[in-house]
């Protein structure tokens, strides 16, 4: 059982941009509810990509820096990442099968 | 494919009217399974407070719905989070096709709601998560001293246009008539607010902006004098669609695509019931909504018991069906 871990301003750039695996970044805030929708489907993806793809979340409200950095003005926000480049996102709620879908295209 | 699963009622949609008709359908010893493609809570889930539910002065939208679903599990209901691609009627039980599989039920309760309309102006599409948002308690905090629109006037508009007051330097209501349909006491409190501020009669001609939203391009609709209001971000409340497009041609709906259903929410097809945003003259309040769901699984359990009591006879012959039973 993986999974995500707390990303913040300070340490994005070795746990994101210098990772040697893709990764997953979930953009969320406690207030919003579709965030919290997401957050159990992020731990099962995190569980079920374990080795392939690192899980992180950002808590936009405590790290404002990144958020704006990439744009982020909507959550749930899921970025990957790879080789340092963010490389596709998805907006907002997504069953579960479309996140695999985004997920494996930036794998393939 | 995987194999069929067999319920008695077979919900979709997990907002307030499935998340009622569930736990009324549980409650009645049905084995009821509810189907969810999104979030649970439908439009409810967006909303930041429910003030206008009955027995409950103030309660989040969010929490409200899945308080809702563990009443409804602690039943018995089960739910899937899936999206459904067709139903079909197949001898005397309906199918419902979902990415997930099929299920089979005696009695299949439609309560998919509907979904928010989009301008489908230029720049719409291509700017949404980039200052287009349809949900203000999602992403108003992104635009902290910022000025923003609120596109609409009913009750969805000024809720939302007075959530992010809290955190937009202004918001500016563009409104294409000259009064607001919104309920008195939210037009009140829209007035009140310092920081919003209306535009009678205007529509929204295209949303400009490279990267992020940067201004609407308006445009009155008596002198057709065209306007530019610049801002970060444009929240569209502009009514709804029904979610009933699976059912195609099946049973009766409304030019605007809702339901038509008796005063028990039935349609015509048996064993086949809407409720809730989906229907036709839905009042489209979370508290006509559970009525609506409460209604439609009592005309299910009906329907079940007087054409399926041959199954039902079978299910209380089995001992293990017998031990779950509730003690009368």
């Amino acid at each position: 059982m993986s999974k995500p871990t707390e990303v913040t301003d300070n340490n994005w750039d070795t746990e994101v941009l210098k990772a040697d695996q893709p990764v997953l970044v979930d953009f969320w805030a406690p207030w919003c509810g579709p965030c919290r929708m997401v957050a159990p489907i992020v731990d099962e993806l995190a569980t079920e990509y374990d080795g392939k793809v690192k899980f992180l979340k950002l808590n936009t409200d405590d790290n404002v820096q990144t958020a704006s950095r990439y744009g982020v003005r909507s959550i749930p926000t899921l970025m990957m990442f790879k080789g340092g480049e963010a490389v596709d996102h998805v907006i907002g709620f997504r069953p579960k099968s479309q996140l695999k879908q985004a997920i494996d295209k930036v794998l393939a | 494919m995987t194999e069929t699963r067999e319920f008695d009622v077979v919900i979709i949609g997990g907002g307030p009217a499935g998340l009622a008709a569930g736990l009324y359908a549980a409650r009645g010893r049905h084995k009821t399974l509810l189907i969810e493609k999104g979030v649970i809570g439908g439009q409810i889930a967006l909303t930041e407070i429910v003030e206008n539910y009955p027995g409950i002065p103030q309660v989040n939208g969010f929490d409200l719905a899945q308080t809702m679903l563990q009443q409804a599990e602690s039943y018995g209901m089960e739910a899937e989070y899936t999206t459904v691609t067709g139903i079909e009627q197949t001898d005397r039980k309906w199918t419902t096709h979902t990415e997930a599989g099929d299920f089979l039920s005696k009695a299949l309760i439609i309560t998919a709601g509907a979904d928010y309309n989009r301008l489908g102006v230029p720049g719409e599409d291509r700017l949404i998560g980039k200052g287009v948002s349809y949900c203000a308690t999602c992403d108003a905090a992104f635009f902290k001293d910022m000025p923003v629109a609120i596109v609409g006037g009913g009750d969805a508009a000024m809720d939302e246009g007075i959530f992010t007051s809290r955190y937009v330097s202004k918001a500016t209501v563009v409104h294409r008539r000259d009064e607001l349909r919104a309920s008195a006491i939210l037009q009140e409190r829209a007035f009140a607010n310092p920081k919003m501020d209306f535009q009678w009669n205007t529509v929204v001609d295209e949303v400009n902006g490279t990267d992020q939203v940067e201004s609407l391009s308006l445009s009155d609709v008596n002198t057709g004098e065209k306007s530019e209001l610049p801002v970060s971000a444009v929240f569209i409340f502009i009514g709804n669609h029904p979610n009933s497009d699976f059912i195609g041609d099946l049973v009766p709906r409304d030019n605007g695509g809702h339901i038509i259903v008796d005063e028990w929410m039935k349609t015509p097809k048996p064993g086949l019931f809407a409720a809730g945003d989906i229907r036709q003259n839905s009042a489209r309040q979370v508290a006509s909504s559970v009525g609506d769901g409460v209604t439609a699984a009592i005309a299910a359990d009906h329907y079940i018991t007087d054409k399926f009591h041959d199954e039902m006879a079978l299910q209380h012959a089995d001992p293990a069906a017998k031990a779950e039973a509730p003690a009368s």
